[in-house]
């Protein structure tokens, strides 16, 4: 198969509107992905499962990915010549920088009948909010039915053009995403006995006032 | 008509005064048979208790081989699992509890006609188990029905949901049909259906019974 880079210039030479980027995995699995916009995601989609060369009939998985908003910190240096001739001075300038979060669509796809793969695909919203939605790929990939609904129901992503849209593992009436990092599960069991020091400072939230050693010893010789 | 598995505990025999049960067996060889309208309906009922047919995850597995050859939960006559809640005596929870599963449960157990008596069969059932930090999985069957053995285990081996079944057994045997202490499925006061919880925004509505379960005060647990 050609490599992502000749993929990602014949998808621009075909498609010249789009926006097409390589996302680069820096780990050793090196699995990079491309990036497309959402406008042209269902177009991209159906020429990828029907290019001669590449026939990529078999979407393997779809997940959702969720990015939370950031700050970023540019550091930006500049060197300030010293009036007496000396070695210039660096001056570090920070500047945060605000970075609207996603919400990300990955799909893996693979060719059954030329037996290559996987190329993955990477679609954005625009951020986590209002504007949430995706072409849905399940018109391209029937696989991706069941997994679609799961993204919309644990990531809040709205697939356009899904044939059925429904909440897959969560109540019709559930409001919230619970895949989103920003979820916060509902306070309601009290102690896990394993000693993660997530779970100890959730269970001293949920007892702010443990019951003091001192009076748990006397009440025991007490009742002795 | 021999009453080979009394329960382990002597208790006093009401009808025939202060007999004990080594007099009882003493008069039974040579071919008298005492007994009370309780014992022999208790014996009836715990010799033949229906379980629901009605399975959540892994653990229903374990409940199968409970009833295969191999195992035979047949030896305690509880053999007959019933498709329908209006048949069954029995509810065994066995499994994984998830929030959107917890109202049918509910609802199935209050289908079921008096008297019931219901399992929680492993770690999941009882508490969660190993998914209690799961956004959807209730911690514990007990929030919602009243719960009469529980049986730990993940999952719990088929010889130990026998084993639940024989202190089943033993529970049913001790109950009383009058006085004070009178078996809940004959006290009218008792409740036999208990409320379905509700789909909410966030949650389950109300997340417990509270008649049923209140979480606990405090824990014991280093400072």
């Amino acid at each position: 198969m050609e490599s992502l880079e000749q993929l990602r210039n014949r998808l621009l030479a075909r498609f010249p509107a789009a926006t097409v980027s390589i996302v680069v995995n820096p780990s050793p699995s090196a699995e990079h992905s491309l990036l497309i916009d959402a406008a042209h995601g269902r177009e991209i989609a159906l020429f990828l499962r029907d290019d001669d060369a590449l026939k990529l009939d078999y979407c393997s998985n779809a997940t959702g990915v969720d990015w939370p908003d950031r700050e970023v910190v540019d550091i930006k240096k500049t060197t300030v010549p010293d009036p007496a001739g000396g070695p210039g001075k660096v001056v570090e300038e920070k500047t945060k920088r605000f970075e609207p979060g996603y919400l990300e669509a990955v799909y893996h796809l693979y060719s059954m009948a030329l037996r290559h793969g996987p190329v993955i695909l990477r679609l954005r919203t625009a951020n986590r909010t209002d504007a949430v939605t995706l072409p849905s790929l399940t018109p391209v990939w029937r696989s991706c039915d069941l997994q679609e609904r799961e993204i919309f129901d644990l990531y809040g992503i709205v697939f356009e053009g899904h044939p059925d849209l429904r909440r897959l593992l969560m109540w019709e009436e559930f409001k919230d995403h619970p895949m989103r990092r920003d979820y916060v599960a509902p306070d309601d069991f009290e102690w896990e006995p394993t000693p993660h020091d997530q779970v100890l400072a959730r269970a001293t939230k949920h007892y702010p006032t443990p019951p003091a050693p001192a009076a748990s010893a006397e009440d025991k010789g007490a009742s002795a | 008509m021999e009453m080979s598995d009394a329960p382990s505990t002597p208790t006093p025999f009401p009808a025939a005064g202060n007999i004990s049960d080594d007099e009882r067996e003493d008069l039974r060889r040579h071919g008298i048979l005492l007994t009370s309208m309780e014992e022999l309906y208790n014996w009836g009922r715990s010799n033949s208790i229906w379980p629901l047919q009605f399975g959540l995850a892994c653990c229903a597995i374990e409940m199968i081989a409970a009833a295969t050859a191999r195992f035979d939960i047949a030896r305690f006559g509880a053999e007959i699992f019933r498709p329908s809640p209006r048949q069954a005596d029995l509810m065994i929870v066995s499994g994984t509890v998830t929030k959107k599963m917890a109202p049918q449960v509910v609802r199935l157990w209050n289908q079921m006609p008096e008297p019931k008596y219901c399992i929680a069969m492993g770690a999941c059932a009882i508490s969660g188990g190993p998914f209690k930090q799961g956004y959807n999985v209730l911690k514990g069957i007990d929030r919602f029905i009243p719960v009469d053995i529980y049986i730990p285990g993940c999952p719990p081996r088929p010889e130990a949901l026998l084993n639940g079944l024989i202190q089943l057994q033993k529970q049913i045997k001790g109950e009383r049909l009058s006085g004070p202490n009178t078996a809940k499925h004959l006290r009218a006061d008792a409740p036999s259906e208990y409320p379905i919880p509700e789909f909410g925004a966030h949650d389950l509505v109300p997340p417990q019974n509270p008649d049923v379960w209140t979480p606990p005060a405090s824990l014991p647990r280093k400072a």
